[in-house]
């Protein structure tokens, strides 16, 4: 174990560097880069022995991956923004191959307006792709995430990608206090990858990806979402695994303050730090107030979360990423759906914050807690279903 | 192969396969397991082999995309019609007028 400091991305990359992966097909693009440079240098240096791929696009990266991963290979790549946006197409062939590739993605807003700042539309955008999604608050989380990653993805019960994602700029280029874990110790965790089957194997001749008539393709997707649901139990089995070489505890999301609460903010990512000292401030001013940060998003942990919020007399669902829909954002609409199966009588609104990048303060949170209050009232305090923090009118 | 359990083996993957019984990403462990999967049934022309003109030239073999002219002691055979898509190539390819297509299956 060492106490030292770095960056988020340095912090994968160091998780990379434990993991010692098979193969990197990568191509840079902001705020990502750093991660395949840092891996690149890495190899060079003879840290690792990662079989490292500059690729001409995005596509190809993912594509690659695909490949490297039905080969037998442990595969990783990184990307951001319009990188993912490119993949698009192939993320789902990753998905519905069932190959467990890892891929580190540090979120920013997908173009346009052009802009490389902090936003979920890339990954929330890839939300139905069939990828396992795993979000972090700080360098500290988005690390230890890295870490369990392949041992969820890899699970015979699941057989899934799995994105890491990460806040760009917030939770890639500033620099945190962090706890590294023991390589020795990360090494028997994330344990070799001995796939049953794999395309080198010369003994068992494989097709990977063949095409399916109407005739299968419906039960084929039946059982990609079943992995999905198997997944859940997977990612707590493998959380409890890490927490006791570590110490450091994950679930489906951390509730900050929240067992009493009445007022909660929802949220992913880097926000949840904000949101905590708004919580406190709120606390001291007496109001029962409370974070429900998610760290798992796919699967969607639906129940577990409205369970969560139930005794809640209103609720901020916070998303950082559009729909356009004209109702609000991805995040709102699923916890929203989770909390009617429940027959939550909470007060809900969807709070759109943070776009491109847009700074959060700590007051802006403590006034929407103000709003809430007035909300649990049955006052009318907003005239739209999805209303903008921080937005100048 | 011996390793495969008996749903993960492909003589028993048929259109009647439930779902949980499908191997993870619908992957198939064997090779030339098209052999089993008779895609004949496309056809709408069928190829009509004469063996009075027939010189056993084994011109019209290799130009079958399907591969469906099969050849035993270097003499060809009746066409598979289980794999036949009837796309006429070995009718136009054939020197002797030995093939001609008929509607239908």
């Amino acid at each position: 174990m060492l106490k030292t400091r770095m960056s988020g991305n340095e912090a994968v990359a160091h998780a990379i560097k434990q993991i010692n992966p098979d193969v990197m097909p990568a191509f840079p693009i902001t705020p990502s880069t750093e991660i395949p440079q840092f891996v690149a240098g890495m190899i060079a240096n003879g840290e690792i022995d990662t079989e490292f791929i500059p690729v001409e696009s995005e596509h190809s990266s993912m594509s690659a991956a695909i490949g490297s991963s039905a080969a037998g290979a442990r595969t990783l790549t990184a990307t951001s923004s319009c990188g993912l946006a490119f993949m698009w197409e192939v993320l789902y062939v990753a998905a519905s191959n069932r190959l467990p590739i890892a891929m580190a993605v540090v979120n920013r807003g997908l173009t346009g307006p052009l802009n490389i700042n902090a936003e979920h539309s890339d990954s929330m955008g890839a939300r139905d792709s069939g990828w396992l999604q795993i979000y972090a608050e700080n360098n500290q989380e988005v690390y230890d995430n890295f870490l369990q990653a392949y041992r969820i993805a890899e699970h015979p019960d699941v057989k899934l990608p799995i994105m890491i994602c990460q806040d760009g700029f917030i939770t890639s280029h500033a620099v945190e206090n962090i706890t590294l874990w023991d390589d020795a110790a990360m090494k028997k965790f994330v344990g070799t990858y001995e796939p049953d089957h794999y395309l080198l194997n010369a003994d068992e001749p494989m097709a990977v990806g063949p095409y399916a008539a109407s005739n299968y393709c419906m039960e084929a997707k039946k059982a990609q979402t079943e992995a999905m649901k198997r997944a859940k139990k997977v990612i707590l089995d493998v959380a409890k695994e890490f927490e006791a070489l570590t110490g450091q505890s994950y679930g489906f999301f951390e509730g900050y303050r929240l067992d009493d609460a009445e007022y909660a903010v929802v949220a992913i990512g880097s926000v949840c730090g904000t949101a905590k000292d708004a919580v406190d401030a709120m606390r001291e001013r007496g109001l029962r107030a409370g974070l429900l940060k998610i760290r798992v998003f796919r699967p969607f942990p639906a129940d577990e979360i409205a369970n969560a919020l139930k005794g809640c007399r209103a609720i901020a669902i916070m998303d950082r990423s559009e729909s356009y829909n004209a109702v609000g954002g991805p995040l709102g609409a699923e916890v929203t759906a989770a909390l009617y199966r429940v027959k939550a009588h909470a007060e809900v609104i969807n709070i759109m914050y943070g776009l491109s990048g847009r700074d959060v303060r700590v007051e802006d949170i403590e006034q929407l807690f103000d709003n809430l209050v007035k909300l649990g009232d049955g006052e009318q305090v907003y005239d739209e279903t999805c209303p903008y923090l921080g937005l100048r009118e | 192969m011996s390793n495969l359990k008996q749903h993960e083996r492909a003589e028993f993957i048929n259109e009647m396969t439930p779902w949980h019984q499908l191997t993870d990403g619908l992957q198939i462990y064997e090779p030339a397991t098209s052999r089993q999967f008779f895609t004949g049934e496309w056809r709408t022309s069928t190829p009509v082999w004469d063996t009075d003109k027939c010189k056993q030239c084994l011109l019209c073999v290799p130009y079958c995309p399907d591969s469906s002219i099969p050849v035993e002691n270097e003499k060809r055979q009746d066409f598979d019609l289980n794999h036949c898509k009837g796309c006429g190539i070995c009718a136009k390819a054939c020197p002797f007028q030995a093939i001609s297509m008929k509607e239908g299956k």
